[in-house]
């Protein structure tokens, strides 16, 4: 019962990305555009990770939606330039090898939940074990992020405080 | 310019919804030590609340003051994160880590969990004022003015 739902969320997945690049109109792409990362969420959601499902609705459905629809009414909402020429024979031929590639190198990934895939034996004990000793918070993910990690997530904000000058400084050129 | 929406209907709703969109994002900055959330999403989540009164109530970004001044609150968010990791280094300690916080009175790891709550305080603000502020750029008035003479 669980795997079928898996699979259906996994078709939805794909139908809501084909239709965002496939759809003419700018804004249906974009309203698919967010279903998809609401999608996305209820897959990470389902695999257990629910801090990041929680950042991909919040900006993938939320914030990166509003500032697309707000962008699209500065400009046109119809695609009416870009003609899309029909995809060449180098495509045709070169996605479905790298595609095959990608599906055998898969076969090689540890089990889903296996104890003993790389991930969970080299440093995750440590974490699990000793996060809420070292940091007094029950959420290993914030212990990890802001503490473990902290010099990480500082240069994350450096890049968002970045991204938020550089629009400033190509946007308001008199401001 | 953004013009204030006509609808009272929206302007109602907006009055109700926004306060509780606002208390959301706090609740999910500060709790999330303790469960799924934290600094950026509650940031996110108050810069959305304060994107969506933008739109509701109108804004005209080319003549207020505060338009301008808000992506100084880039470099508050920014200062709060750094400064938090300053802080730890006055003792002769690491950039960042927490636990050489020089405060009386509080053992190691309740010195980690206020540097924790403090750092992510520092990235909510960072990523609110960031989202707000691009709103606020992309509604600039000159914008306009450009693509109807060009």
């Amino acid at each position: 019962m669980i795997f079928s739902f898996e699979i259906l969320l996994l078709i939805l997945l794909l139908a809501t990305a084909a239709g965002a690049i496939m759809v003419k109109d700018l804004m249906s792409a974009v309203l698919l555009l967010g279903s998809y990362s609401f999608f996305l969420a209820l897959v990470w959601a389902w695999l257990g990770a629910v801090d990041v499902a929680f950042v991909e609705a919040v900006v993938g459905a939320g914030l990166a939606t509003v500032l697309f629809l707000l962008t699209l009414f500065r400009t046109a909402p119809k695609d009416a330039r870009l003609r899309r020429p029909p995809p060449s024979l180098t495509t045709f031929i070169v996605f479905p090898i790298l595609g095959l590639l990608l599906l055998y190198a898969a076969s090689d990934l540890p089990e889903y939940g296996d104890p003993n895939s790389p991930a969970s034996v080299h440093i995750s004990p440590t974490y699990i074990e000793q996060s809420y000793q070292d940091t007094h918070t029950p959420n290993i993910v914030t212990a990890v992020l802001m503490d473990y990690r902290s010099l990480d997530t500082m240069v994350e904000t450096v890049v968002i405080f970045a991204s938020g000058i550089a629009c400033a400084l190509l946007l308001r050129r008199h401001g | 310019m953004i013009r204030p929406h006509d609808s009272i209907i929206v302007q109602t709703l907006g009055r109700f919804v926004i306060p509780v969109v606002q208390i959301f994002g706090l609740y999910v900055l500060f709790f999330g030590q303790f469960g799924p959330g934290g600094g950026f999403v509650g940031g996110v989540i108050l810069g959305t609340g304060m994107v969506l009164s933008v739109l509701i109530f109108g804004h005209d970004a080319s003549r207020s003051q505060y338009a301008r001044n808000v992506l100084h609150g880039d470099g508050v968010g920014m200062l709060i994160y750094a400064g938090v990791g300053g802080l730890c280094m006055i003792g002769g300690g690491e950039f960042l880590n927490y636990a050489d916080l020089e405060i009386p009175g509080l053992e190691a790891a309740s010195r980690r969990s206020l540097g924790i709550v403090l750092t992510q305080v520092g990235v909510a603000i960072d990523v609110a004022v960031t989202a707000v502020s691009i709103v606020f750029s992309l509604s600039a008035e000159e914008i306009m003015e450009d693509s109807i003479n060009g």
